[in-house]
This record gives structure tokens, C-alpha cells and sequence, in this order.
């Protein structure tokens, strides 16, 4: 493993607050309200997102928007040239996305390859109306034609660096930095 | 963490690596409760079911696992293959191999047999019952039935009624439960227990009502009687009366007691149907565990080896 040297701090506690903020208020004006709506939290990170998000809206619009949990493991495209299994957590989404608009959640927008996975994923537990992407960060270099609905902050970086998004519910901090690899 | 190529046997593994197993089949329940049962994971795979006894219920449940999680998946039984014309395990897994199988799910009449053949082969080798041996996914299957009704299997009593000689259930239980901490009683005739079990931890009862007592989970074998042709008990009369679960006795264990059952059952032979098919039997859900416990372990034997967070 390389190691890694914190380059930037780019968000702290309060940028995340108020993006998280503006990210509620766009998916509302967006969705024109949230009938049929539900968040899906891409796990790990993504989950506290979608919960925040949905609190969120809650003090907004006064509505409770349901909350599912992803993994994406099973779905992964280079399970076969990884050399080893990663470790696969439960799904759980407790409620029909029939029809629903889906708006999945993650920390960090990267190649897109999580998101082709995670929407592989929504199709086998049901039809929805439509998937939206919200991130919390895009760092550019996509290898799939796919790009977020909603956007906390864009950050331009190279490949050699890495995004870290820390949230109190894991990490017990909230913050986003820049890590490169010494 | 699962670092091995092949599961052969419970006793080699840690508790960690037990649980791992376990922990990995979660998520794969949640899958097989869907309404579509099916992930895209192992396209590109291939499983070979090779059946050297018969099996309705393990064959189907490798077969099942396997396409659930996309992987090709062909069973060859023995009384339909070359085997007939004499071919040896050596020369079948050879071939095998060239067809170009990932993992072979082996069951064989013979003790060590799957140990061998991970010897012989790159594919991965899941042992599906070895002579009197062990049939790790059975206790693997039982484990987590027990553990997503208890939550936890330290500290249960765990009871095995039967023919504990013959049985390679009987080992791999004793072995799952003990590391994970149960206190693990077996009961049977003295002419069906084998010697040295108390080097497993295991303790040895002979009469069903002393090691029912205060019981968490009674685990009733099948009595094989393919393999009581050698006069080991009297008959099949007097085994029932002396060890057959019925209403009475299973009042002596724990009012939330879960009863077991590898099956296929002999109804009214070891277990009665009231409670075969009462409030205590969990017998069908251990079908559908198998299910799950199967496909963690198709997952993580296809993986390579080690295992660890990727960034993705």
C-alpha cells in the first residue's frame, strides 16, 4: 500500500452542511415536490448522505422520503481480474421502487463504474419511473457515459490523487480532502 | 477472511472464518428473497456438481446457488457418466478441469476424497459429503439458521440425536458449534457412537430424556437405514421408542427450542410429524439457508484468496 499524504482540505463541516442544503432544495424543484420519491444511499459513505438528505427535505417540504441501503459489491465489473472477493454487505430496501423516482446517493463521483453497477443493481429489485444521481463530490477522469444530477462540489484532480469524504456517522469527523500518494 | 482454495472440512477453520462465511451468506438471503433471484457476480463461471452418492437436496441447492449468482452450473452423477465404465476420481477431475470448471462441488462415499481431489485440481473444491466424514455446508446451513434466530450460538445447548457413527453431519456440526462456542451434546445408541469424541468437546449421552434438558436446538439425524444392515441396533421399532423426538420429550428442552433436521425425514421414525411440522421445526428454512450459505461460499472461493476493502 502507498502512502498517503493529506495534499488539501477542500470542504469542511459546514461546506458539507450547506451543500447537503442545496442539494435538498434542487432535488425538491427538481422532483416538484416528493411524491414517489425515495433516496438510495450507495454504500458506505453514500448511506449517511441520503439519510442527511432525506432529513433535509424533511425540514423543508414536512414529508418523510423512505431511505434505502446498497451495496454494490455483486454487481462489480472486475470481479473477475481483482484476484480476491470483496467483502459483500446486505441490500436493504424495505420498500417497492416501482414506479418510484429513484435518487441514488454516493460520496464521490469517479469513473462511473460504481453507478453502473448501483443502477444494474435498482433494476433487479424493480422498475422505477426514473434514477437521478446525486454526489457529494465530482473529480472528473468518467470511463462511462454517465454524469450526476445533483452536485455538492466539482474538484479537478489528478488520477494520482485520491478523495477522501470523512462523515461523523463513520468517521467521526466531516470533511473532504485531498490525499496524494507520497 | 476466507484465504483458503477449497472447503473441505469445519475442523480447519477459526471461528473468524466461520463467521466470515456466515456474515457472507447475509446478503445473499436478501438476494434469494427477491422477486427476481438473480445477480450478475459469477457470469462467466462454471460449477461442476460431481455426485458420486445419491442427493436431491444438496445437488440442488449447489445447482440453485450457482445460478443465482449466474455462474454456469452442469451435474454429473456417477451412474450417468464414464465413472460407470471405471474411470478413476484422478482421471474425472482431470477432465473435469479441462472443461474448464472453476469450482467442483465433490460428494463421495469415501472419506478424504475431496481432500484429494484439491490436490489434483486448480478448480476450487467444495466438499459435499464424505463418507462418515464431514459435510461442511450442512453445518454451515444449520449455523446460520441457529444464528438469525438466536443471534449469537455461544453458549447454546446444542443436542445431535442419532446414529452419530455414520454421521459426517454429526462431525461438522460438533466442530461449527464448538468453535463458536456452543456446549454441544450428542446422543445415540452405544453401538452408533463413535470412540474419541470427547477430544472434540463434544459430550456423549445415551439417553434422549437426560440430554434434552434445558436444550436450545436439538438437531435430529435421518436414520440411514442403507447403513444399518449390520445389526447395530435391534430394529427400527425400538430405536424410535428410545430416540425418536415426540411431544413429551421435547418438552424437557427450552420453551423456544429449535428443532432440526438434515432430511430427507423418516416421519415417525425419528421425529413425529406433530412436530416435524410444529412451531419448533425449522427445518424448511434451513432448505432455503443452505441456499444462501452456499452461494457466500461459491462467491468467496471464486475470489482467489485473499480479501480486502478495494477502492472502487
Amino acid at each position: 500500500m502507498p502512502v498517503l499524504r493529506e495534499k488539501t482540505r477542500i470542504i469542511d463541516k459546514d461546506g458539507i452542511r450547506r451543500a447537503l442544503t442545496r442539494i435538498a432544495h434542487e432535488i425538491i424543484e427538481r422532483n416538484k415536490g416528493t411524491d414517489n420519491l425515495v433516496l438510495i444511499g450507495i454504500r458506505r459513505r453514500g448511506v449517511p448522505l441520503a439519510r442527511r438528505l432525506a432529513e433535509k427535505i424533511k425540514e423543508i417540504e414536512g414529508s418523510q422520503v423512505p431511505v434505502g441501503v446498497l451495496d454494490i459489491t455483486l454487481y462489480r465489473d472486475d470481479l473477475s481480474t481483482l484476484g480476491y472477493q470483496p467483502v459483500v454487505r446486505q441490500t436493504d430496501v424495505n420498500f417497492s421502487i416501482e414506479g418510484k423516482k429513484v435518487v441514488l446517493v454516493d460520496d464521490v463521483l469517479y469513473t462511473g463504474r460504481t453507478i453502473r453497477a448501483a443502477m444494474d443493481a435498482i433494476m433487479d429489485l424493480g422498475r422505477p419511473r426514473n434514477i437521478q444521481l446525486a454526489a457529494l463530490i465530482d473529480r472528473g477522469h468518467r470511463e462511462l457515459p454517465i454524469r450526476a444530477d445533483y452536485v455538492g462540489k466539482n474538484v479537478p484532480t489528478a488520477r494520482l490523487e485520491l478523495v477522501e469524504v470523512h462523515l461523523v456517522e463513520i468517521d467521526s469527523v466531516d470533511e473532504v480532502l485531498i490525499m496524494e500518494k507520497t | 477472511m476466507y484465504k483458503y482454495k477449497d472447503l473441505l472440512e469445519l475442523k480447519e477453520l477459526t471461528a473468524d472464518e466461520v463467521n466470515f462465511l456466515l456474515d457472507t451468506a447475509v446478503p445473499m438471503k436478501e438476494v434469494i428473497s427477491r422477486p427476481i433471484k438473480k445477480v450478475p457476480t459469477l457470469r462467466g463461471r462454471t460449477v461442476v456438481n460431481l455426485f458420486y452418492e445419491n442427493s436431491t437436496r444438496t445437488r440442488s441447492s449447489f445447482e440453485l446457488a450457482a445460478k443465482y449468482l449466474s455462474a454456469d452450473c452442469i451435474n454429473i452423477s456417477t451412474s450417468a457418466s464414464s465413472v460407470a465404465k471405471g474411470e478413476s476420481l484422478y482421471d474425472t477431475a482431470r477432465t473435469i478441469q479441462s472443461l474448464g470448471a472453476d469450482v467442483i462441488v465433490l460428494r463421495h462415499p469415501m472419506s478424504g476424497a475431496p481432500n484429494l481431489l484439491a490436490k489434483m485440481v486448480k478448480a476450487a473444491v467444495i466438499n459435499a459429503g464424505d463418507g462418515a466424514h464431514e459435510h461442511p455446508t450442512q453445518a454451515l446451513l444449520d449455523l446460520f439458521t441457529v444464528r438469525e434466530h438466536r443471534g449469537e450460538i455461544a453458549g447454546l445447548n446444542v443436542v445431535i440425536v442419532g446414529d452419530i457413527l455414520h454421521s459426517r453431519v454429526a462431525r461438522s456440526n460438533i466442530w461449527g458449534f464448538t468453535k463458536l462456542g456452543a456446549k454441544v451434546r450428542v446422543c445415540g445408541p452405544p453401538t452408533l457412537m463413535p470412540p474419541g469424541l470427547a477430544q472434540t468437546g463434544a459430550q456423549v449421552f445415551y439417553r434422549l430424556e437426560e440430554a434434552l434438558v434445558g436444550a436450545d436446538v436439538i438437531i435430529m439425524l435421518r436414520i440411514q437405514k442403507e447403513r444399518q444392515q449390520q445389526g447395530l441396533f435391534p430394529g427400527l421399532r425400538e430405536y424410535s421408542r428410545l430416540y425418536g423426538l415426540n411431544r413429551e420429550r421435547l418438552a424437557l428442552a427450552r420453551p423456544d427450542v429449535l428443532v432440526m433436521h438434515p432430511g430427507p425425514l423418516n416421519r415417525g421414525l425419528e421425529i413425529t410429524h406433530d412436530i416435524a411440522d410444529g412451531p419448533a421445526a425449522v427445518i424448511e428454512e434451513q432448505v432455503t439457508n443452505g441456499v444462501a450459505v452456499r452461494m457466500a461460499l461459491l462467491y468467496l472461493l471464486t475470489g482467489g484468496g485473499a480479501h480486502s476493502e478495494a477502492d472502487y
